[in-house]
């Protein structure tokens, strides 16, 4: 699946995962930091995903 | 996973509280949260006017966004900072957010008040950008507010900013910041306005859960003054106990606001304010930090200009003789500051 990582500015290709919980462990990205978006939703750690999925992940930590 | 409410197929889980809910029962619970934050800690009637201080970013958009459609007389004050693209994408975030709801937004623009931009204001005034333009906004909030007639300023402080302050403080051991640190503080003087954060029972996923579902465009870059910053650091650190241990940071603040600060505020006593002699508001001293702030960079602004008309090379500002001008900005753990961003030591830079 094609998965945009906005906060990083990056898209990258994933392949062989199939919950959000998984994806983002394969990212090494803390579930407490993003939103998992698929289209106009939002995905909760058990979500399914797959390969042909397109994934944005947005950055929920801001602050200075 | 399935929604608490109607065992629909749930979008953002609130394991804080072992639940999760569909997007519409989503909103309807943290509308229900605000609302009750304001009622229970007394922050504002429905009559009162409340001035929303609005950054662009998702926390205030939400904030502002839930009051409106909670009924409340909710304007927006946005301060242009100055800082090149980012501000410029911010205020027009803010624009289009007050355009589409009918609503009143305020802009303060800090270049064309004060000939530079909270950068400016900082490297002409020896403190760092955060510290100049907290020092700005805790200022103008107040000023905007009490000029034009708002009863409360509400800032979009969530639980997450929250206990990152409160674990910074103690880190710190900054008593004093600590007994300030509160959902609301009331007025305690005629030219300061009653502060409230109707956001402190929400962590900063669910406000940004709640700006997707409600398809609120917000500012999605961080300043980019704020890399490196010891809020996010302390931010990070909290994220990764939530991860492996779900409610530590409503635990961390909401224990502390209930047996903590009571004991504190039993042993503390407020500074006493005076009004400053050059512009009126609030201040420790003679002067507030805002007006001394703003003095000494409009004084070498004309040394600026005055060197420039008599000789063909500028000033070079960075080379002026710099004496950092109040506390709070010396290390990774300074002297600490409050949840309104405001430093330690009120007697020297209280706005």
């Amino acid at each position: 699946m094609k998965v945009r990582i906005r906060h990083q500015r990056r898209e990258v290709q994933v392949e062989g995962v199939r919950t959000v919980g998984e994806l983002l462990d394969r990212l090494q990205l803390n579930p407490e930091t993003v939103l998992v978006v698929r289209g106009t939703e939002l995905l909760t750690r058990d979500a399914r995903v797959a390969d042909e999925d397109e994934i944005e992940i947005r950055p929920v930590v801001s602050g200075g | 996973m399935r929604c608490a409410k109607c065992k629909g197929t749930a979008q953002v889980e609130v394991r804080r509280h072992h639940t999760a809910f569909c997007g519409p029962h989503f909103l309807e619970w943290f509308e229900a949260q605000v609302d009750r934050a304001v009622r229970r800690e007394r922050m504002f009637a429905p009559q009162d006017r409340v001035l929303v201080a609005v950054s662009g970013g998702k926390d205030s958009l939400v904030l502002w966004d839930v009051l409106l459609r909670l009924g409340y007389r909710a304007s927006g004050l946005h301060l242009n900072l100055g800082i090149g693209a980012y501000s410029q994408e911010s205020q027009e975030k803010c624009e289009a957010f007050a355009r589409d709801r009918g609503a009143e937004l305020l802009v303060v623009d800090i270049p064309a008040e004060y000939g530079v931009g909270v950068e400016g204001l900082a490297q002409l005034a020896g403190r760092v950008a955060c510290s100049a333009c907290g020092l700005s906004k805790r200022y103008l909030f107040n000023r905007v507010a009490l000029d034009r007639g708002f009863s409360v300023v509400a800032t979009a402080h969530n639980l997450d900013d929250e206990a990152a302050v409160l674990l910074g403080n103690l880190i710190a051991g900054n008593v004093e910041a600590l007994v300030r640190q509160a959902p609301v503080l009331e007025s305690t003087h005629p030219g300061l306005v009653k502060k409230v954060k109707p956001l402190y029972r929400i962590a900063e996923r669910e406000t940004a859960a709640y700006a997707v579902l409600r398809g609120i465009d917000y500012v999605l870059d961080e300043c980019p003054n704020s890399a490196g910053a010891r809020s996010l650091l302390l931010k990070e650190a909290l994220n990764v106990l939530e991860r492996d241990a779900p409610g530590t940071k409503q635990n961390l603040y909401w224990n502390f606001l209930e047996k903590i600060r009571p004991l504190l505020r039993e042993t503390s006593q407020s500074p006493a304010l005076r009004s400053c002699a050059h512009c009126g508001q609030p201040t420790t001293g003679d002067v507030c930090a805002f007006c001394r702030m703003t003095e000494r960079v409009a004084h070498k602004l004309r040394l600026r200009a005055a060197a420039s008309s008599r000789a063909p090379e500028p000033v070079a500002v960075g080379a002026l003789p710099e004496t950092p001008a109040g506390g709070g900005d010396g290390g990774l753990w300074p002297s600490g500051g409050d949840s309104w961003g405001r430093p330690a030591n009120p007697d020297t830079d209280r706005g």
